[in-house]
């Protein structure tokens, strides 16, 4: 392993997880960050992470059960093995993060104490406090930190990765990148490279993500050659405190305690909310879905309250669209009690006391389900093969992706405390996949000097340009907020084909504009003007993509909702009929999924991104319908499930067995 | 009666004076500068900061280079953004405006940190504050990642002990309050390569006091059943140079902690823990 070394962009919870590994097994290890790793965005977790465990084995539970929640969470849109492998490796991370010292909650008799969360009926949540993120990723951060101090890791903080090398063959042998502070490019000789640099929130201007969240590593790929996979799936949070910097997340526990959601009858009613009267006040929850109430599952909480502000113009803020989410009802001590916690987030960063006064809730972008295509080697027990140089790589040979910036685990939809546990276990399954490349390979530090200078050349004339071009007259930071705004519009809660179209042309427009952008800063110290430009410029190739995809595909699934092509509910009363119809919707379910049970790919052509759908590997798992709310949900499933029984009857039918193999 | 779009009665300013000591680089000179920026509701001092980036010109109309500084979560809980505001070293996400004209309406002044080097106006280089994690080993000396099953059984109290001590997000607002962490700034001398630079760094910071963030890291693991497997390991850098004999326990730190650890709770334990070792160290050899 002598001279072997490993580049990895991104200190988060997947690039922590991924150094621990590779140092421990000996390899030295390059990690950059544009941050200290320790302000990393998984700091921002509160929730928890997700693993069967002893307790719910005896209820039922098993690894399985965990696979199916997070495929039919994600409907199916996910290759099945990489999943089946990470809810198999579950308890195992949390037992390792266990060891590591982080401070989970404790049962009484001193186990680790669990909770619920979405899409379960199991206690999987292993949670530290409200901020598991945080803990998790310092347990890393300490064990990395372990291995600097050995000399086996070497961090460069406060650097921006500009993109990869390739060489002739188009291997991936290093990368540049830019050190923020005084400003110097250089390159990186890697044998691998991986990329773990987590979300793109900021392509929507505000999100609940930190301001690193800009995407424009995974971007840099994209520009490079790698594949983007199922770039249209954003998962948008019913509840967030919108501010003027930051959308905050506001807990779901807030409507579990009782919380109701409303707006005045009234539009632009300005009173203030405690003088509006119950008759004037429109629980529209509570109104159009007696059953569940506030209580709707997040999906739909988020369709309403966003339909309410933007559709029916009933926004309690004329400048910044909320809705009130109200616990003013609810007895002080109690909401102490409950929800000490969250409400203190809300009291903190809104001066305003959410036990007094409602709280002005909006749905906010939260995660990116898509990202980096990375391909995977399946086990003949169809989970992955260990030690696969195949697991995790992108398209180009020699760069890999993981963490929130691929697309492998979450599909259409992720599910709660899903997340941690995808970065940490891809983070770990990577890195002797990574050894076992090595072995084969000429070191990257031998190649011709060559192929890394003609590679910083190229990133030092764009920073050049960027900063002598003195004669446009774009500001990056307002084209930001019209990106920002133009794609919450289209490409957020509800998705429209003339929308859709809109906002490509005009995003492509803005993409041609950023060219022009002019510096207010032109020096050659920690300049961040023009790192932020940078950054800016290379939203756009994402943006794009998010747009073509969600374009392409018409059909509702996950979080991409598009009420034209979202299939209707049953509307007779007569029992026979009502079959009839649920025959006939079976019919469509299983049609559409011919055409869309697939993968967005999308690659860069130099302006615009290039679609292309790819077969799902669903060998382990048939899709089924997920019916939530729908009306006539029983006559469907009992077709459904006569169907599949036939199916299986007969193995060699075509109707279940996947597109792929 | 209140006309329709009006707010609550509460008097808000239309415009924010902001005064903002800048520095262009290492080593040079710092100035006071003057920015406004529109008022809106709810914004904190990295809206601003925000705001003084996009317009990129001075109150009285100069262009100049936008203010440089560190944020990331804007929830505090990442540490990045802290920084003296109105004369209080705090993180600037959660310095709210309203708040800050209550108490001044006049204007919000920013300072960088002053005990660690400004890299620019009011980004500064904390690397001292990750060093001193190293030097007293704060983590868990664990074999390795392989799967060996759960780790120790913990308490319930132990852990209601353990877990605000593991909130210390490095934000280094101790560092600022305290009497005896002081300034340590290296200049890079003319053609040191970049291993001989932070060697000299390293050599330099640890000389100088370790601080309170790390003490208390020092006891967190101390406290842990397999983190204490190497407590003395911790216990010879809290006894050693710039450690815990260094702490004039001037409780300025608990003070200003954002996450509220209990601070001095952990220099206490320290301390004595010290006496401990000290003795034990002097009977042993
Ligand atoms: C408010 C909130 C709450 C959440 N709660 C939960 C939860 O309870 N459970 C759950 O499972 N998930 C949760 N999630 C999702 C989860 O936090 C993230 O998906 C996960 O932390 C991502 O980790 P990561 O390692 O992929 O990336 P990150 O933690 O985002 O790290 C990315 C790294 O890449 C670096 N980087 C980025 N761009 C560049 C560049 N150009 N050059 C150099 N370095 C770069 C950054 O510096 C950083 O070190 C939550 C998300 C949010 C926003
Ligand atoms: S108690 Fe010690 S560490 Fe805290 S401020 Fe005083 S001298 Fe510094
Ligand atoms: S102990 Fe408190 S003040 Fe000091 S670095 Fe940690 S969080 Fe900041
Ligand atoms: S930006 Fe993270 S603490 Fe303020």
């Amino acid at each position: 392993m002598m001279g072997n070394r490993v580049l990895v962009v991104g200190g988060g919870l997947a690039g922590l997880a991924a150094t621990m590994k590779l140092a421990e097994l000996g390899v030295s290890v390059d990690l950059l960050s544009l941050t200290p790793v320790k302000r990393s965005h998984s700091v921002c977790a509160q929730g928890g992470i997700n693993s069967v465990n002893d307790l719910t084995r005896q209820q039922g539970d098993d690894e399985w059960q965990h696979f199916d929640d997070t495929i039919y969470g994600g409907d199916f849109l996910q290759n099945q093995p990489p999943v089946k492998e990470m809810a198999y490796w579950a308890p195992k991370v949390i037992d390792l993060m266990d060891r590591l010292g982080v401070t989970f909650n404790r049962t009484p008799e001193g186990f680790i104490d669990r909770r619920r969360f979405g899409g379960t009926l199991y206690k999987r949540t292993a949670f530290a406090g409200a901020t598991t993120g945080q803990q998790l990723l310092y347990a890393l951060d300490e064990q990395v930190r372990r291995y600097e101090s050995e000399g086996l890791v070497k961090k460069y903080e406060f650097w921006d990765f500009l993109g990869p090398v390739l060489d002739d063959n188009g291997r991936c042998v290093g990368a540049v990148a830019q050190d923020m502070v005084s400003m110097q490019i250089r390159s990186f000789a890697a044998d691998a490279v991986i990329v773990a640099t987590g979300g793109n929130g900021l392509v929507f201007g505000r999100s609940t993500m930190s301001v690193f969240c800009t995407g424009s590593a995974a971007s840099r790929c994209f520009q490079a050659g790698a594949k983007l996979g199922n770039p249209e799936f954003i998962q948008v949070h019913p509840t967030a405190i919108p501010g003027a910097d930051k959308l905050r997340l506001m807990s779901e526990s807030a409507r579990g305690e009782g919380g109701r959601v409303w707006v005045p009858r009234k539009p632009n009613d300005s009173r203030y909310p405690k003088e509006i009267p119950q008759n004037e006040r429109y629980y529209f929850l509570e109104e159009r879905f007696p059953k569940y109430g506030n209580l709707v599952p997040r999906d739909i909480a988020t369709r309403e309250i966003f339909n309410i502000c933007v559709n029916e113009g009933l926004s309690v803020d004329p400048t910044r669209m909320s809705v009130y989410l109200d616990l003013t009802h609810i007895p002080r001590a109690e909401l102490d009690r409950k929800l000490g916690g969250i409400l203190e987030i809300y009291e903190k960063f809104q001066g305003v006391d959410p036990r007094e006064e409602p709280m002005k809730i909006f749905p906010a972008v939260h995660y990116s389900m898509g990202g980096l295509w990375v391909d995977y080697e399946a086990s003949s027990s169809g989970g992955l093969l260990p030690g696969s140089p195949q697991n995790q790589v992108t398209n180009i040979p020699g760069l890999y992706a993981l963490g929130e910036c691929d697309y492998q685990y979450h599909g259409a939809n992720r599910l709660g405390a899903n997340s941690l546990l995808s970065c940490i276990f891809s983070g770990l399954f990577v890195a002797p996949g990574i050894v076992n490349l090595m072995k084969n390979n000429k070191a990257a530090s031998d190649l011709p000097k060559s192929i890394f200078e003609k590679a910083v050349a190229v990133q030092e004339s764009r920073h050049k340009a960027l900063l002598a071009n003195q004669s446009g007259d774009e500001n990056p930071y307002l084209l930001h907020q019209e990106l920002g705004d133009t794609m919450t519009r289209a490409a957020t809660v509800v998705r429209d084909n003339a929308q859709l179209d809109e906002a490509y042309a005009k995003v492509l427009d803005l993409q041609a504009r950023s060219k022009k952008c002019s510096l207010s800063d032109t020096g050659s110290w920690t300049n961040q003007n023009v790192i932020f430009t940078k950054a800016v410029q290379d939203m756009f190739p994402v943006s794009l993509s998010i747009l073509r995809g969600a374009r392409m595909r018409d059909e509702s699934r996950g979080a991409h909702y598009k009420p034209a092509f979202s299939p209707p509910s049953l509307k007779s009363t007569d029992p026979a009929e009502r079959l009839r119809e649920a025959e006939a919707w079976c019919d469509d379910f299983e049609a559409n999924n011919k055409k869309f049970l697939n993968s967005t790919i999308c690659t860069w052509d130099g302006t615009e991104p290039v679609h292309s759908f790819e077969p799902i590997d669903t060998r382990l798992l048939a899709p089924r319908p997920r019916l939530y709310g729908l009306v006539g949900a029983e006559a469907i499933e009992q077709v459904w499930k006569e169907r599949s029984a036939s199916a299986k009857a007969k193995p060699e039918s075509k109707q279940l067995v996947s597109a792929g193999t | 009666m209140i006309a329709p779009g009006s707010e609550a009665p509460k008097r808000k300013p239309s415009k924010i004076n902001v005064r903002v000591l800048r520095q262009d680089g290492p080593g040079l000179p710092q100035y006071w500068e003057r920015h406004q920026v529109d008022y809106e509701p709810d914004m904190n001092v990295i809206s601003v900061l925000q705001k003084i980036a996009a317009q990129a010109k001075t109150s009285d109309g100069k262009k100049v280079s936008p203010v440089a500084w560190d944020c990331g979560c804007l929830e505090e809980v990442c540490g990045s953004c802290t920084m003296v505001i109105n004369g209080r070293v705090r993180q600037s996400c959660s310095a709210l405006v309203d708040r800050l004209v209550e108490d001044n309406p006049e204007e919000i002044e920013l300072q960088p940190m002053t005990k660690f080097p400004v890299l620019r106006d009011l980004m500064i280089d904390r690397s001292r504050l990750f060093h001193n994690l190293k030097r007293v080993k704060a983590w868990v000396p664990v074999d390795g990642s392989y799967d060996m099953g759960a780790g120790p059984r913990i308490s319930r109290a132990d852990q209601e002990q353990n877990y605000p001590l593991s909130q210390c997000m490095s934000c280094g607002c101790c560092l600022e309050a305290c009497p005896q962490f002081t300034k340590i700034e290296l200049q890079r001398q003319p053609g040191e390569t970049d291993e001989s630079y932070d060697l000299r760094k390293k050599e330099a910071y640890d000389q100088g006091f370790i601080g309170a963030h790390a003490i208390s890291q020092a006891m967190l693991f101390n406290a842990h059943p397999v983190g204490k497997n190497i407590a003395d390991e911790r216990m010879e850098a809290l006894t050693g140079t710039g450690g815990i004999a260094a702490c004039g326990n001037a409780q300025n730190c608990v003070a200003v902690c954002p996450k509220e650890i209990p601070l001095t709770t952990s220099i206490a334990r320290a301390g004595r823990a010290a006496t401990v070792y000290s003795f034990r160290k002097f009977f042993d050899r």
